[in-house]
């Protein structure tokens, strides 16, 4: 299973740090990485490979959330499906 | 002629022996991050969501001389096959990143399972299915129903009589009476009937501003698939249980239209549609993967647009955007079809199966551009009619004064049943007297049911028109102008 992780806030020092050690930790593979810049804010895009996950989608989510609380930023992992069902065909 | 743009498929290559291969990229091709913005956007500041899953469990095999052991059969199906319902719902909401606002149940019509037994009253069997609705999580169950529209039998009448009072007693319970069709007219008596017990319905729930006939839908041509409350209800030509879902997004069409200011309705329209294709994608991934969960067929994704009293997901500011001061005005109709037309354009091609009501709701509470528009003056009662012409689904959580004459209620009914009758299109009627309450005031109902200015009635009498009874024929379909 795959799913898409997104990054959004301020640019800091250290983000895709803190979201690739908690991904690592649980054994999730990052396939692809992206980075765009809207207006002053800065959105990280990962594809995530979720097939050897140590622990459940409901856990990474949480964990996902609470690592962007410490460096205030947004984080969310959803399925890959969603985005893929509204913009392919 | 080379063509102005490369060909999309994958190059075709022929090597030696006169073998085809596909050269393909890589196999995981990152998705455009301004599409996953994009999405994201959606969701998170336009109020993007599933509106419902709805579970029609049928009741047949519950029909029992013993009302009170049918009763049981009832709760114990209910319960059983939608014990997983709300857990697999926000698991999957949870996962996909999209809220799925609410879960649902709709029954077979209690008419015709409770007829079986041999009571006077089917209160007790609105009760049940409260207790089983309370049981499993879900916030409302349709399907305390009954079709008349050609005629009661002795179910239909104890059904319709049980209405006021079932509602008053339960919470959850939603209830329908399907009064035409196109295939066999109006049945007037019914009609009668229900401006009654629309009255006797709010008179009981008075202390919270008659709040019951929020749960209470009159139709014409009545569709046996819908998943939204308070019409839904499983209908006889449906399998044991299937999931439909409502999805939602009026939010997301009005931020996509807000970027076309002065263009033509050719790019309003072709903005819906896409617009509308996207949603409709959403909930078909919900619906297959709540249907794949629960091991239940999937039914249909019903392609409507439903308002919530949040900031921004109105229907009537869509209308708005498009160029007129404030919904209601002279424009609106024309207004409504576009939209009405353009979702359900966009909408069939993202859906393997649609139905349901498929159209975009203008439910008065629920929407605070309607509500804005009513209190400034600008829509009105009339014109409320005149745009159910065009889109779905009727007259819809409209609120008007507790003293309205009963005959003046089944008049409304009558004639929007004759607008749905005539149009081969499915109307209804979710009108609230509100007892105690005049003109310019505003009845409370809470949550998603909102709030609904009292609006004006005609003073002028429908009784005797009322009064005749029997059944109004069903109209001709050939020779139409």
């Amino acid at each position: 299973m795959k799913a898409i992780v997104t990054v959004i806030g301020k640019d800091r020092v250290g983000i895709i740090a803190k979201v690739s050690n908690a991904l690592a930790e649980n054994r999730v593979n990052i396939m692809d990485i992206s980075q765009t810049i809207l207006q002053d804010y800065f959105a990280m895009i990962m594809l995530v490979d979720l097939t050897d996950m140590k622990i459940s989608f409901s856990d990474l989510s949480q964990r996902l959330v609470e690592q962007g609380e410490t460096i205030g930023v947004q984080i969310k992992i959803q399925r890959e499906e969603v985005f893929k069902a509204m913009h392919q065909i | 002629m080379k063509p102005d743009h490369p060909h999309p498929n994958p190059p075709l290559r022929e090597r030696g022996g006169g073998e085809v291969y596909v050269k393909r990229g890589r196999e995981t091709t990152m998705i455009e991050s301004s599409q996953i913005i994009e999405t994201i956007r959606m969701i998170e500041s336009e109020n993007l969501d599933i509106r419902t899953i709805t579970m029609g469990i049928s009741l047949r095999d519950c029909a029992d001389p013993e009302g009170e052991a049918a009763r049981k059969k009832i709760y114990d199906k209910i319960t059983s096959l939608a014990e997983n319902l709300v857990r697999v719902g926000d698991d999957i909401a949870m996962e996909f990143g999209i809220p799925i606002v609410n879960k649902r149940i709709s029954v077979t019509p209690i008419a015709i399972i409770a007829e079986a037994s041999q009571e006077k009253n089917f209160v007790p069997f609105a009760q049940s299915l409260d207790e089983a609705a309370k049981a499993v999580g879900v916030n409302f169950i349709g399907g305390f129903s009954s079709l008349v529209h050609k005629g009661y039998t002795k179910g239909d009448r104890i059904l319709i009589s049980s209405i006021p009072e079932a509602l008053a007693a339960t919470e959850r319970v939603c209830a329908s009476v399907n009064v035409a069709t196109t295939k066999t007219g109006i049945n007037m008596d019914a009609v009668r009937h229900m401006g009654e017990i629309i009255k006797e319905t709010a008179q009981l729930t008075k202390h919270r501003d008659s709040i019951g006939c929020a749960k209470l839908v009159v139709f014409a041509n009545a569709v046996e698939d819908n998943p939204f409350m308070a019409g839904a209800f499983h209908g006889l030509g449906e399998p044991e249980c299937s999931i439909n879902v409502g999805i939602s997004g009026p939010g997301v069409i009005l931020a996509a239209l807000k970027k076309l200011q002065g263009a033509s309705f050719d790019d309003v329209a072709e903005t819906v549609k896409r617009t509308a294709f996207k949603i409709t994608r959403l909930g078909q991934l919900v619906a297959h993967e709540v249907s794949r969960r629960l091991g239940v067929p999937f039914g249909i994704v019903d392609l409507s647009l439903a308002p919530t009293p949040a900031m921004g997901d109105s229907v009537a500011k869509i209308i708005e955007e498009m160029g007129l001061e404030s919904c209601g005005v002279p424009g609106t109709t024309a207004a409504v079809a576009l939209l009405n037309d353009a979702v359900k354009k966009g909408g069939v091609m993202a859906s393997s199966h649609v139905g349901g009501l498929s159209g975009a709701f203008i439910p008065v509470s629920e929407d605070q551009g309607m509500i804005d528009a009513v209190q400034r003056g600008s829509l009105s009662l009339d014109k409320l009619e005149a745009m159910t012409s065009v889109c779905s689904v009727g007259l819809d959580m409209i609120a008007v004064p507790g003293d309205t004459p009963v005959e003046t209620l089944s008049a409304i009914i009558a004639d929007e049943a004759a607008i749905g009758v005539v149009n081969n299109k499915t109307t209804a009627v979710r009108i609230i007297p509100v007892i105690g309450k005049q003109v310019g005031d505003v009845a409370e109902f809470g949550g998603l049911l909102g709030k609904a200015p009292v609006m004006a009635v005609s003073r002028f009498s429908s009784k005797n028109f009322i009064q005749r009874g029997g059944r109004i024929p069903a109209p001709i379909n050939s020779l139409r102008n």
